[in-house]
């Protein structure tokens, strides 16, 4: 693989808070229309790599290249980038004092200046997506945490990012509810989305990854196909950390 | 509550009834004894101030019905001008309020001076006595003599209210914003929002939602500290009653004020009990993630 095909290209990313170093030497390639599923221990530097990549922190050395921009560039307008990539947490972060229609058409309105009747339009488009189209009214504290994770997902996916990415996304939900975020990112990879996401779900990882990466100490570990990483891990550290997870 | 119901075929249990009994009596044996206590301790403060040998004397002084009736319109016309100062200062004090905490809390080394500034506005202002800054303005803003500058006591003294009230309330506006977790800051900028913008849309509407009560509190000190610009000569509700009140060595007319004061400030009152109240269903609780 080379960085020149490539929609998102990683090159030697250095992250670390204080002494702790969170990410060491991370070099990674993402094609149009992958599904990149990154797994590894908590602290292990997972959603630190997602937030880099979203320019949410600050690297301390090495490149992000999203569609052969550098991104890491201090003269890079960070707003505009952001709009290009979508973003889902952990912990939903919709913001409570608008309604679920509101905190999608946020975004368009205010960054891409999109007329408030078409930017609903496509919102509506948006939550019937992620079969919320009912609930457009509601607050988020009136949903589920599954309906608010798919809310967020909608909210990411308004602005037509070229890449979206989702730290741990279903890690806040239970069992139940989990599978209906699955099974949304499922259809959205299928239909061509490119993704990296983070997760503990190693069955979902199997399904619908094209790649997954092993991150562990902030080391990018082991790279390859799901069946490749998950069934005949080379590193024993990876071994050793899928032994632990029944899937 | 328990009551059998038709639709369900449910009834309630003996023991549910034995424990519905139970309750009622329990909360009618409360209302006798907060009622009785309450009578008690008014009947033992009623005679212990009506007996005490100073009373007659007192009674006369502050509370004399000819008086009272006297000095009611002037004291009520004094009062529209209270009103009128705290209405006006309380916008004012919303915006440069607002403004200095929005300045507190910016970043990057540009906005430093800035910083500074708005800090040692609220340092200054927040521990100067309200009735110092009156006299400083009031008096010595006028005695400058400068051109331009407004000679009217009014505004002087509403000046000092706005300063000193602005300090308090930038304090209240900004503890609410670092009150608004960082994700919602992250979720924000995440979608390409820029910093003006988060502010505008995403952290100022849930931090004002969340100051609101302590906000509705500070507003009910501006209202009755209204009264202190009378040191400066206006005639508001205070400065009224002491004319009233020289007129025959009577305090009756300063009591008047008091209770005018008070019915005043009930209203605004009771609207941030409700307020409070209503945060409590929506707003207090809640994760710090979402």
């Amino acid at each position: 693989m080379s960085s020149a095909d490539s929609l998102l290209s990683i090159r030697n990313l250095r992250k670390s808070f204080g002494d702790n170093v969170v990410l060491d030497d991370v070099s990674l390639d993402v094609q149009q229309g992958d599904c990149v599923v990154l797994i590894g221990a908590s602290g292990s530097g997972k959603s630190t790599l997602l937030r880099c990549i979203n320019l949410l922190e600050t690297v301390d050395d090495g490149t992000v290249e999203l569609d052969g921009v550098e991104l890491t560039d201090p003269r890079v307008d960070a707003d505009e980038v952001r709009s290009r990539i979508g973003i889902v947490f952990q912990a939903f972060n919709l913001f409570p004092h608008l309604s679920v229609l509101n905190n999608v058409t946020l975004a368009p309105i205010k960054v891409h200046g999109v007329a408030r009747a078409a930017a609903e339009q496509r919102a509506m488009q948006m939550l019937d997506r992620v079969g919320l189209a009912d609930k457009a009214k509601a607050r988020p504290d009136e949903l589920s945490g599954g309906q608010q994770q798919r809310v967020a997902i909608a909210r990411a996916l308004v602005n037509s990012p070229q890449l979206l990415l989702l730290d741990e996304v279903t890690s806040a939900l239970d069992p139940e509810l989990v599978g209906e975020v699955l099974t949304l990112l499922q259809e959205l990879s299928e239909e061509g989305m490119t993704m990296v996401l983070s997760t503990h779900e190693m069955s979902f990882a199997r399904q619908v990854a094209d790649t997954v990466c092993f991150l562990d100490n902030g080391r990018l570990l082991e790279v390859g196909t799901p069946e490749q990483v998950l069934l005949a891990p080379r590193e024993a550290r990876t071994q050793q950390f899928l032994s632990r997870i029944s899937f | 509550m328990s009551l059998p119901d038709a639709g369900t075929g449910w009834s309630p249990s003996d023991k549910q009834r034995e424990r519905i009994s139970y309750r009622r009596s329990r909360t009618i044996r409360s209302g006798l004894t907060a009622g009785s206590s309450t009578l008690v301790v008014l009947a033992v403060l009623v005679v212990g101030v009506t007996s005490s040998p100073g009373w007659p004397r007192v009674r006369d002084t502050f509370f004399s019905w000819p008086d009272a009736r006297h000095s009611f319109l002037p004291v009520l016309q004094g009062l529209w001008l209270n009103v009128r100062v705290m209405l006006i200062c309380s916008v004012l004090v919303v915006i440069f309020g607002l403004a200095i905490a929005i300045l507190r809390t910016l970043r990057g080394p540009i906005f430093f001076p800035l910083r500074l500034f708005a800090g040692a506005f609220t340092d200054l202002f927040r521990g100067l006595p309200l009735l110092l800054v009156l006299y400083l303005l009031g008096l010595g803003g006028p005695a400058l003599r400068l051109g331009g500058l407004p000679v009217n006591p009014l505004i002087w003294g509403s000046a000092a209210l706005v300063l000193t009230y602005s300090a308090y309330v930038a304090e209240v506006f900004r503890a609410g914003i670092e009150s608004v977790h960082p994700s919602q800051r992250a979720a924000a900028r995440s979608l390409g929002l820029t910093y003006l913008q988060t502010m505008r849309f995403v952290i100022l509407p849930q931090a004002v939602r969340r100051v609101l009560p302590p906000l509705l509190n500070d507003f009910v000190s501006l209202q009755k500290d209204s009264g202190l610009i009378a040191v400066l000569g206006v005639i508001d509700a205070i400065r009224a009653a002491g004319i009233e009140s020289s007129r025959n060595f009577n305090y009756t007319p300063y009591v008047v004020a008091g209770f005018l004061f008070v019915c005043l400030t009930i209203p605004l009152t009771r609207l941030t009990d409700h307020v409070a109240k209503r945060q409590g269903w929506y707003g207090g609780g809640g994760t710090a993630t979402i």
